[in-house]
């Protein structure tokens, strides 16, 4: 009898001090595990080929992109590189609500962490790939504001040897009045009206060319891919048991907002995958900036990468038709198409703000906030519902969206 | 000596029953997928109006979120003659979030005995998703929806 007590004393004691002492760790279920991988950096797959593009994967090309991707001359004030909205150092954005070049357009600069492995680009996927998508900025007199000859006749200048390397030999520019210094189809009346006045065969020339430098810049883009975050080293730390090991990785609170993330926000029905992304178009019910044209979303992207002669299934695409899978498949008439943005990525969200297509919210708590009440769609159908977070859950949720950002 | 087996179970229930240390009673993950309880996910579905016995075969097994992937489709009659010739149709969605696929699919080739390649099959997220394949064949029109949780 006496032993009997003792031993169950000791039990108690060593229970309560196996439970109490050891960490007040959160334990995974399988599922839950399974899915948490599915997030990690581990999960994310060498990219997949662009046929489009035949020096995808070149790292020849991929030097020179990288070259033109800072050049400032490559503009048509000598003061734009895509770096200027684009900055390594802020992972590809530039903390603005707007991206501002030549002028400042409407639209938040999105990160390119990733990027080439979206099928679709630009928050309403007027691209099929990186090299078209390249082009319109190029032209674009908010932004690099220059046109096709002035791109030949720089790459003539600056690296011909380095493009010649690559593809066929430049054309003679030489002649000014077959290629003149300004011409392409762009909103300068001048520009244009050369561009008009150019024979059939030279502005074929001037377009791949100007494909070409597209294609380049992708094969750079190709090469920014995310790197390793917290979250990810918290992932690796967890066992078998979805119990995790050595030093804590995570706060507590960092954890139960991952909790939320993958329950109760439904964040992962559209940021899902190794980059936070699905890469489709939603409607989350972004209100409108003040001052500037409602963006209407997928809808106008569909059309526009339809129409776009530099899309997969153009002249100036290398990929078989068969290839074009994007556009093959793309959803062309549906109700969800109005209002409808590109999910962005998640990784480095801490340090990418502004958010949303214009930059609507200044912080992740402004962001959180959106996606709790529910949101009321300005155009088209909302895909949220109301989240019900209590202001502690709302704060544990922006902790964890604060560990995607890359460690170095 | 009864006595304090009695005590030792009583108080390894009362263990069992806390869960263990840690005690993290971990609420399961929401991932708001809940079809009603006698959903069919079976891969082989006779159509409603009984024309047809369909089973579909993903190209990608198990079948992952966010990845362009083909099916292979057989349709037989409900005696098991395979039936050639039929024009199908393929949509689906997401009954629970009111919406669709990220991609168009198409019936892209007949392959002949009953089956046929159906390329861009997508799905953007997990949970429950319908895929309806209305089909023509020899002037009949049926269809048949799969359930699928991903
Ligand atoms: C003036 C600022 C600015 C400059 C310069 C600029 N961009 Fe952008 N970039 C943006 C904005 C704004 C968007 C969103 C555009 C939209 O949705 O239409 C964007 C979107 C993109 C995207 C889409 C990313 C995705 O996930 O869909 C890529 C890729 C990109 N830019 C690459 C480039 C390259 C390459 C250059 C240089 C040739 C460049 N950008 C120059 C502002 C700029
Ligand atoms: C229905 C799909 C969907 C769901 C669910 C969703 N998001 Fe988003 N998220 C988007 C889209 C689409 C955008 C871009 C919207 C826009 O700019 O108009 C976005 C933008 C964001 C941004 C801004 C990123 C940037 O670079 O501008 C953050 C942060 C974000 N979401 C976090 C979350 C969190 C946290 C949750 C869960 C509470 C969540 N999202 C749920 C689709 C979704
Ligand atoms: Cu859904």
């Amino acid at each position: 009898m006496r032993a009997g007590r003792w031993l169950i004393g000791v039990m108690v004691l060593g229970w309560l001090a196996a439970c109490a002492g050891g960490p007040a760790t959160p334990t995974w279920s399988a599922d839950e595990l399974r899915v948490l991988h599915s997030l990690s950096l581990d999960a994310l797959k060498p990219l997949s080929p662009d046929p489009s593009n035949v020096v995808a994967d070149n790292p020849t090309a991929a030097a020179l992109g990288e070259r033109i991707y800072f050049d400032t001359r490559f503009s048509g004030n000598g003061a734009v590189s895509c770096a200027s909205c684009h900055m390594p150092e802020r992972h590809f954005t530039d903390g603005r609500a707007f991206g501002v070049g030549m002028g400042t357009i409407p639209l938040n600069a999105m990160s390119l962490v990733g990027a080439a492995y979206s099928p679709w680009q630009t928050w309403n996927g007027k691209n099929d790939s990186q090299w078209s998508q390249a082009l319109i900025p190029l032209e674009n007199p908010l932004e690099h504001g220059g046109n096709r000859t002035l791109y030949a006749h720089l790459l003539a200048e600056h690296y011909r040897a380095e493009y010649e390397a690559l593809f066929d030999p430049l054309p003679d520019l030489a002649d000014s009045s077959r290629f003149p210094r300004n011409a392409g189809p762009v909103d300068s009346p001048a520009a244009s009206a050369a561009w008009e006045r150019m024979a059939p065969a030279d502005r074929d020339a001037a377009n791949r060319v100007f494909a070409n430098l597209g294609k380049v810049l992708a094969a750079y883009e190709r090469t920014i891919v995310p790197q390793p975050a917290r979250f990810d080293r918290y992932v690796a730390s967890l066992d078998a048991d979805g119990r995790p090991q050595g030093e804590a990785v995570l706060s507590a609170d960092e954890v139960a907002g991952l909790r939320i993330f993958m329950g109760k926000g439904q964040c992962m029905n559209c940021h899902n995958g190794p980059r936070f992304t699905n890469d489709a178009f939603h409607n989350t019910a972004i209100p409108g900036a003040p001052d500037v044209p409602i963006q209407r979303g997928r809808i106008d992207g569909v059309v526009r990468v339809q129409a776009d002669p530099f899309n997969c299934l153009g002249a100036y695409s290398d990929a078989d038709p068969d290839e074009c899978t994007a556009l093959r498949f793309m959803v062309t008439e549906s109700d969800t198409l109005l209002g409808g943005m590109k999910t962005p990525t998640l990784r480095n969200v801490a340090e990418t703000g502004p958010y949303m297509h214009t930059g609507q919210f200044a912080t992740l708590a402004e962001v959180i906030q959106h996606y709790n009440s529910g949101g009321f769609a300005i155009q088209g159908h909302n895909e949220l519902t109301p989240l019900a977070l209590t202001d502690e859950e709302a704060a544990q949720l922006e902790a964890f969206l604060h560990t995607l950002t890359e460690e170095e | 000596m009864r006595r304090y087996s009695l005590l030792l179970g009583v108080l390894l229930l009362l263990v069992a029953a806390i869960g263990g240390c840690g005690g993290a009673a971990t609420p399961a993950m929401q991932m708001s997928s809940n079809a009603p309880a006698d959903t069919d996910f079976g891969t082989t579905r006779a159509s409603d109006g009984g024309l047809f016995q369909v089973t579909y075969t993903p190209a990608l097994e198990p079948i992952a979120i966010n990845e362009l992937h083909q099916w292979t489709l057989h349709v037989e009659t409900p005696e098991g003659a395979p039936v050639d010739d039929a024009v199908i149709a393929v949509s689906g969605g997401m009954p629970e979030h009111n919406h669709g696929m990220p991609t168009e699919p198409q019936v892209t080739e007949a392959l002949g005995n009953g089956d046929y390649r159906v390329e861009g099959m997508q799905f953007q997220m997990g949970g429950w998703w319908t895929i309806t394949f209305v089909i023509d064949a020899a002037g009949q029109q049926d269809s048949v929806t799969f359930n699928l949780k991903l």
